[in-house]
């Protein structure tokens, strides 16, 4: 990836440019090793290097009791609200592009509602929401779900209008001239090729919900933020080291769904399944996947 | 409705709080961004990896968990603190995490702009004799940062909202008061479409000027 970056900016270095490489690597490594220092030190004076605050990671009892359901919590959260938010997407992406005003216009309205207000206000909304409505006490996996369906799903939904938009307009129109109808175009040809353009963008939006679902501390959850990071250190006072593993677990997951969206991506480019080229998260919501 | 217009200097002082903060954590992780990105494509190995493991870490990490850090770990275990009185300290740390966990997406989306410059420009520029500093000012970052308008304008809507988080660092903004309105009792659904409805004012605006920005800036290929 770096190799494509930098073949960009600079040619195979002579004499005077290794010399001056070699003193910014020099300043490089001075000033990391400084950053380091400081944080070593900052570390060791307030005793976070103590090894019984790191020792309740190496106790499977730990693991089994607390961080393992927490992920649980995690994961189903985000697995279920990704499912969720795949129909919303279907639903919300298909009603952007129909002929029909009435049904293109509120679509419209909902997808861009959704993404303009933030997780935690849908989060809050939907907890309190319920109980002043109809009187239900909403547990707090409802909400989370709830809340990153439909942002998810609204997300989504751009995915899925420019997967359709992305098969060549030859296909539908050689759809039609064999005389099928709007919706076996879409049923037979659209989707089927869009489907698999779109794979990386839904890929990659799993990793946005699997971190929003950390989310789900603020009103409780029992996620693998709220078991590793507020029971954890309850039981052990190891405040510091919790944060380390438990970013660790969660870079772990993310690198790995990253990394088979890129797999994706490569793989239906190379596809002769579809005519569209891969639609990527980035070229769809303008940006990066930023998710809360 | 009653709620949000008898509480309304409450609701103004939420927002006023989230406007601030955005403002204040994009310039920072602009600037962070900047040197990240740098440091992504630099010359040096050892920059390159340290730049690459900074994105990765944030990038993946939730900012949930990352607002947490600084107010439990950084400010109560670590006790390294910006000021001492508690509102200003927990304002500065918000700022911290909010673009400590921006920067990473700052970086991918300048690093990405300076990708799309076509492989021609750096090799017309390195082969009329300019050095890297100078193809770089000259040829490729006015390229790279029309293509990155777009992106840096998603990343600025994203953390408009992100900063709802900030709430975990027990700072007053927008969600904070809204969470305490409808604890108060004080009715939910008016409440929250009144608050929606801020954000939308917000973050729709923004969205479409970046766009139309990024349409106008664009170069023909």
């Amino acid at each position: 990836m770096s190799s494509s970056a930098t073949a960009v900016l600079f040619d195979a270095p002579g004499p005077r440019a290794r010399l001056r490489n070699n003193i910014l690597t020099l300043v490089g490594v001075i000033i990391i090793l400084g950053v380091a220092y400081f944080v070593w030190a900052r570390f060791s004076e307030a005793g976070q290097f103590d090894s019984k605050l790191w020792t309740p990671f190496l106790d499977p009892g730990v693991w089994q009791g607390m961080i393992l359901p927490g992920l649980v919590g995690t994961l189903s959260a985000a697995a279920l609200s990704i499912v969720l938010a795949l129909l919303c997407g279907a639903v919300f992406g298909l009603g952007r592009l129909s002929d029909h005003w009435w049904i293109r216009w509120p679509s419209g309205v909902v997808v861009e509602f959704f993404r303009a207000i933030p997780v935690l206000l849908m989060i809050f909304f939907a907890q309190a929401g319920a109980f002043e409505l109809f009187g239900y006490t909403m547990p707090a996996f409802t909400a989370v779900v709830i809340g990153l369906t439909l942002y998810n799903g609204s997300v989504l939904a751009e995915v899925f209008k420019a997967g359709i938009l992305a098969v060549p307009k030859g296909q539908s129109e050689a759809a039609y001239s064999l005389g099928l109808r709007k919706g076996g175009v879409l049923r037979l040809i659209l989707l089927p090729q869009a489907v698999t353009a779109m794979m990386p963008a839904i890929v990659s939006q799993m990793v946005v919900a699997l971190k929003d679902s950390a989310l789900g501390y603020i009103i409780s959850y029992e996620d693998l933020l709220n078991t590793g990071f507020r029971q954890l250190p309850n039981n052990f006072g190891n405040l510091v080291p919790a944060a380390i593993v438990i970013s660790l677990v969660y870079i772990v997951l993310n690198l790995a769904l990253t990394y088979l969206a890129t797999a994706l991506e490569r793989r239906s480019r190379r596809s002769r399944k579809s005519t569209a080229k891969p639609v990527s998260l980035a070229a769809v919501t303008g940006g990066t996947s930023t998710g809360e | 409705m009653d709620a949000l217009l008898s509480n309304l200097p409450q609701v103004l002082d939420g927002f006023w709080s989230t406007i601030r903060l955005t403002v204040m954590s994009a310039i920072c992780s602009l600037i962070l961004g900047t040197v990240l990105a740098t440091m992504r494509v630099a010359p040096t190995p050892v920059l390159r990896g340290a730049g690459t493991f900074y994105v990765n870490a944030l990038r993946n990490t939730p900012l949930t968990l990352v607002l947490l850090f600084c107010s439990l770990g950084i400010s109560n275990v670590l006790q390294l603190n910006f000021s001492d009185e508690p509102s200003m300290n927990g304002y500065w740390f918000a700022i911290l995490g909010l673009s400590a966990y921006t920067s990473a997406f700052v970086c991918e989306a300048i690093r990405s702009g300076i990708n799309t410059v076509p492989l021609g420009q750096a090799e017309a520029a390195r082969a009329v004799g300019l050095t890297f500093l100078q193809s770089l000012r000259l040829i490729i970052l006015p390229q790279a940062f029309r293509r990155v308008v777009g992106p840096l304008g998603s990343v600025l809507v994203a953390l408009t909202k992100n900063t709802t988080v900030v709430i975990v660092a027990g700072y007053t903004e927008a969600a904070f008061v809204m969470n305490e309105m409808i604890y108060e009792g004080s009715g939910t659904v008016g409440i929250f479409l009144g608050f929606a409805l801020g954000f939308v004012i917000l973050t729709l605006p923004t969205g479409f000027f970046f766009t139309w920005l990024a349409k106008r800036l664009a170069v023909g290929q």
